[in-house]
């Protein structure tokens, strides 16, 4: 199966479109189909691979990037829209 | 593993053995560009400054100069000088240690008779060289820079995580690499004091990414939200800390065992961060100053620039830049998108040419004569 997106780390919970993905394709990720697109996603764009509530740690490269400003369902784009920038002290 | 490369006096491999010519000042350019159009196949170093500047930007440049004359890839050195500057031809023979080096003087004797002598002195050089060996060293004598350049919304997809997985290996190997661009890592302090591999380590490097944080702001203003770009934005990058994971994914994950100067020498194996601007000539000028042997640098809208003396690999993000840049290009990540590579597969192709480079394999910015040339300076000019 065409690979459709890319995982860079075990620990992350979203996952990279490497091309145009429409809603309800399904997600394909080292030759395995993981989930269905909940919405359209754009080349380099992030797709949550789980559910995140309000306030959790959206995860690449195995860090923290962003939190989830709403609750992000699976399958759903995660972007500036529904995420925010990590509060530091 | 190991690889063949030319062992100098003071212990280093080079994995070339050039012959270099460098002006201690730009006044003194021209004789340089005569022995370059005389003599193509040595590398000659023009630069636009030398004189007329104050003593902290004497040192970077005195600093990263002396790094390149000393550098384990060059085998002779002249230095052409005016006579009246501050960063004087003799400043730079003197410095070059255990190898053949010449200082020669403009003002003694006119640009006409000291290219004359440049080229004698030259003629011998490449005598001396030609009778010179590679020898077997361990893959460990390699110091490699990592490098992003004209980055993408894919560089941290593909290319960056690739070199990655090359660098891993690289540093499994017992090499050292070495990052630099310390403002690309604004945003994540607090993730790369984490690896490294003592408080006191991580301390110093959050305080060096913080007091960029500050330059930044200082200089840029109320632009400095730019430092994430609409672009960066259009491409899906949400926050500063996911843009500079994905310059830092190129570092791969082994924990951080030196913090260096600008152009300074490691002493450590491993991951090495050098204190270097991001733009891309000053970054790669620091990396060749502390004495990388080979820099590998990733690019999503493409770059040819090489730098003098420094073989350096190109890998791009995507295969539309590899496609229009043939003959730019050494490695395309791009095939990660469109062949289904794996991040493994193309790391494992960028670590091999990087081998091969080692040994002597040309990459394209040195077959094209790609070497471009300048040191980062911060002061003003008198």
């Amino acid at each position: 199966m065409n690979n459709n997106a890319l995982k860079v780390n075990p620990r992350d919970n979203v996952a990279i479109a490497i091309r145009q993905i429409v809603k309800g394709e399904d997600i394909v990720i080292d030759g395995v189909k993981l989930l269905e697109a909940a919405e359209d996603v754009a080349p380099s764009h992030k797709i949550a691979l789980v559910d995140i509530k309000a306030g959790g740690s959206v995860i690449r490269y195995g860090e923290p990037i962003v939190q989830a400003k709403d609750d992000i369902r699976r399958g759903q784009w995660v972007h500036v829209h529904n995420s925010q920038p990590i509060e530091r002290d | 593993m190991e690889f063949k490369g030319y062992k100098r006096a003071e212990g280093r491999y080079g994995v070339r053995n050039h012959v270099l010519v460098v002006s201690s000042v730009s006044c003194a350019n021209g004789v340089v560009e005569a022995l370059g159009r005389i003599f193509p196949d040595i590398v000659t170093v023009q630069h636009a400054y030398g004189c007329g500047y104050g003593p902290d930007d004497w040192c970077t440049s005195f600093n990263m100069l002396s790094g390149l004359v000393n550098h384990p890839n060059v085998g002779a050195v002249l230095a052409i000088g005016l006579g009246c500057e501050l960063l004087k031809a003799e400043h730079l023979a003197d410095a070059v240690k255990g190898k053949p080096a010449e200082a020669l003087v403009i003002q003694q004797a006119g640009s006409a008779a000291t290219t004359r002598k440049g080229i004698d002195i030259v003629e011998g050089f490449i005598r001396q060289l030609k009778g010179q060996k590679r020898e077997t060293a361990p893959l460990s004598e390699l110091l490699v820079g990592l490098k992003c350049g004209g980055s993408d919304a894919f560089s941290g997809v593909t290319a960056n995580p690739s070199l990655g997985v090359a660098a891993d290996m690289l540093v499994g190997e017992g090499a050292a690499v070495v990052m630099g661009e310390v403002t690309e890592m604004i945003g994540t302090d607090h993730i790369l004091k984490s690896r490294c591999d003592s408080p006191e380590l991580g301390e110093k490097l959050q305080k060096l990414i913080l007091g960029h944080e500050k330059y930044v702001k200082n200089a840029l203003g109320e632009l400095a939200g730019m430092v994430i770009a609409p672009g960066n934005i259009d491409g899906g990058l949400s926050s500063i800390t996911e843009k500079s994971l994905g310059c830092n994914a190129k570092s791969g994950s082994t924990p951080i065992r030196e913090v260096v100067d600008y152009s300074a020498r490691p002493t450590k194996k491993g991951l090495i961060i050098m204190n270097t601007p991001g733009y891309d000539i000053d970054a790669m000028a620091g990396m060749a100053g502390g004495g990388a042997q080979i820099i590998v640098f990733t690019t999503g809208r493409g770059t040819p620039a090489g730098f003098p003396a420094v073989p350096v690999i190109k890998v791009s993000s995507n295969s539309t830049t590899f496609n229009n840049m043939r003959g730019d290009i050494d490695v395309n990540a791009g095939s990660i998108l469109d062949t289904g590579k794996t991040v493994k597969d193309v790391g494992r192709e960028i670590f091999e040419c990087i081998v091969r480079t080692a040994g002597g394999g040309l990459t394209s910015a040195e077959i094209n004569k790609s070497s471009v040339f300048n040191c980062l300076k911060q002061g003003a000019t008198f």
